[in-house]
C-alpha cells in the first residue's frame, strides 16, 4: 500500500532509479537535472533542467520520470522545466562520476579536458573533436592505451 | 514596456538561431569527416533548441495562443527577423565555419550582456544559451584559425568566404526602433555598443588566420527588419517547412 503523498525523500531515492536513457550507468538525479521535489497540495511537483537547450533526451526524460512515478502509485504529477540557474556539470554527483568513468567516459574536470584515461589510466591524452556521440560529450584518445573516449563536457 | 517591440526582439533573437540551425543541420551526413559531421549536428541541435526558448517566449508575449512551432513553420519569409547573415548558403565548409565564427563572435557578446537584462526570463534563457555559444565560438574561432593559417588552398578558400560575408557583418550593429526600445527598458543593449567588443574578437581572429579584412564600405542590410531578405531564405523554408505546408497541422 502507497502511502497517499510519499515524503520528497522517497521520491527522490525512486528518481535515482531512473537511469539516463543516453548514459543508463548514472541516474537522472546523478546527472543533476531533478532540481527539486514537492507537493503542491495533492500534486507533486518535479522540478527538471536541461542539460543542453536541444538536447533530443530531455523529452524522454520527462517521460521516463512519469513512468516511474506512475509505477509507484502517484497518480497527480506536475512537471516543471527550469531553465535558471543554468545546469552544470558541477551538479553530477559524486557516485555518478565514479560510474562515468567505470563505463569509460572520462568525467568532467573543470581544467577544461579529461584528468586521465578511463581505460588504462594514462595521462598522455589528446582531443579528437569537441563534439561527441551526445550534447554532453567530446571526443579524446589516449596515447598509452591509443584507444578513443568519451570526455563528459565540462560546462 | 511596448510589448509588440518586445515581440520582435524575441524573434529576431529564436529566428537567428532557428535559420542558422537549420543551415548548420544542412550538413548532417555531408562533412568533409566525421567529427566535424558530428560537431555540426550539435551545433545545430544546440541553436535548435535554443530556438525553443526564444520562440516559446515570443509566442507568449504575442499572447495570441501561437506555439514556438507556429511561428517556426507557418510564418513567411517577409515575417522572419533574423540577420541575412545566418541566412547565406553553406557554400563548402570554410563559408560555413566562417559564417558560424561571425556569428558566434556577435552572439557570445549579446548573450552575455542579455544576462543582465530587467527582464528576467530573457536573462534565464541568455545565461542558458551563453554556455552553448561560448562553445560553439571557441570551436569556429579555433576551425577558421587552423584553415585561414593553414595550406594554400584552405587560406585561399577561407578568404574568398570572407570576403563574401564581410558585408553581411554591419547588419548586427545598426540599430533601429526595435533596438532603441530594448535598450530603454534596460532589456538589451543597444546595436552599435555591440561593434567594438565583436570587432576587436573576430579582428583577432582573423589576424591569426592570416586573413585579410575586406576593404569594401558596401553593407547588407533589411533581415532583422524584415523588409528585404536575400531569395534564399524562401528557398530554405521550402525545405524548412515543407512538412507543415503538405500536412498542415500534422504532429507526431
Ligand atoms: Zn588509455
Amino acid at each position: 500500500m502507497v502511502a497517499l503523498r510519499p515524503a520528497p525523500d522517497d521520491v527522490w531515492g525512486w528518481l535515482d532509479l531512473v537511469p539516463d536513457p543516453e548514459i543508463p550507468v548514472i541516474s537522472v538525479v546523478d546527472l543533476g537535472i531533478v532540481r527539486d521535489v514537492g507537493w503542491d497540495g495533492d500534486t507533486l511537483v518535479v522540478a527538471l533542467t536541461p542539460t543542453y537547450s536541444g538536447c533530443p533526451a530531455t523529452a524522454i526524460i520527462s517521460l521516463e520520470i512519469e513512468a516511474a512515478l506512475r509505477a509507484r502509485g502517484v497518480e497527480d504529477i506536475r512537471l516543471e522545466t527550469r531553465i535558471a540557474p543554468p545546469w552544470t556539470t558541477d551538479w553530477l554527483s559524486e557516485k555518478g562520476r565514479a560510474r562515468l568513468e567505470e563505463f569509460g567516459i572520462a568525467p568532467p574536470e573543470t581544467a577544461g579536458g579529461p584528468k586521465r584515461c578511463p581505460r588504462c589510466g594514462g595521462a598522455d591524452l589528446e582531443r579528437i573533436s569537441q563534439f561527441g556521440s551526445t550534447p554532453c560529450k567530446a571526443q579524446w584518445r589516449c596515447r598509452d592505451c591509443l584507444e578513443p573516449f568519451d570526455y563528459f563536457k565540462c560546462i | 514596456m511596448e510589448g509588440a517591440a518586445l515581440f520582435q526582439f524575441l524573434l529576431r533573437m529564436g529566428d537567428n538561431t532557428l535559420i542558422l540551425g537549420h543551415r548548420v543541420s544542412e550538413w548532417c551526413g555531408h562533412a568533409p569527416v566525421l567529427e566535424e559531421d558530428i560537431a555540426l549536428a550539435n551545433t545545430a541541435l544546440d541553436l535548435i533548441g535554443q530556438t525553443q526558448m526564444w520562440l516559446g517566449l515570443a509566442a507568449e508575449v504575442e499572447g495570441q495562443g501561437r506555439s514556438a512551432d507556429d511561428l517556426a513553420f507557418l510564418r513567411d519569409v517577409w515575417d522572419f527577423r533574423n540577420l541575412l547573415l545566418v541566412e547565406q548558403p553553406n557554400g563548402d565548409f570554410g563559408q560555413t565555419i566562417l559564417r558560424q565564427f561571425l556569428f558566434d563572435a556577435w552572439h557570445v557578446e549579446m548573450l552575455r550582456r542579455l544576462t543582465d537584462s530587467s527582464d528576467a526570463r530573457i536573462a534565464a534563457i541568455a545565461a542558458k544559451a551563453l554556455k552553448e555559444a561560448r562553445y560553439h565560438v571557441e570551436r569556429s574561432g579555433d576551425t577558421v584559425i587552423g584553415l585561414g593559417d593553414g595550406t594554400d588552398e584552405s587560406h585561399a578558400r577561407m578568404q574568398a568566404a570572407l570576403d563574401r560575408l564581410w558585408p553581411y557583418l554591419g547588419e548586427m550593429f545598426h540599430g533601429d526602433g526595435v533596438d532603441e526600445a530594448m535598450e530603454k527598458a534596460a532589456i538589451a543593449p543597444a546595436a552599435e555598443a555591440l561593434r567594438a567588443p565583436v570587432s576587436e574578437r573576430i579582428e583577432a581572429v582573423l589576424d591569426k588566420a592570416t586573413l585579410s579584412i575586406p576593404e569594401t564600405r558596401h553593407a547588407r542590410s533589411g533581415g532583422k527588419s524584415g523588409v528585404r531578405h536575400s531569395e534564399h531564405l524562401g528557398h530554405l523554408l521550402t525545405q524548412m517547412q515543407w512538412l507543415q505546408r503538405a500536412y498542415p497541422g500534422a504532429t507526431w
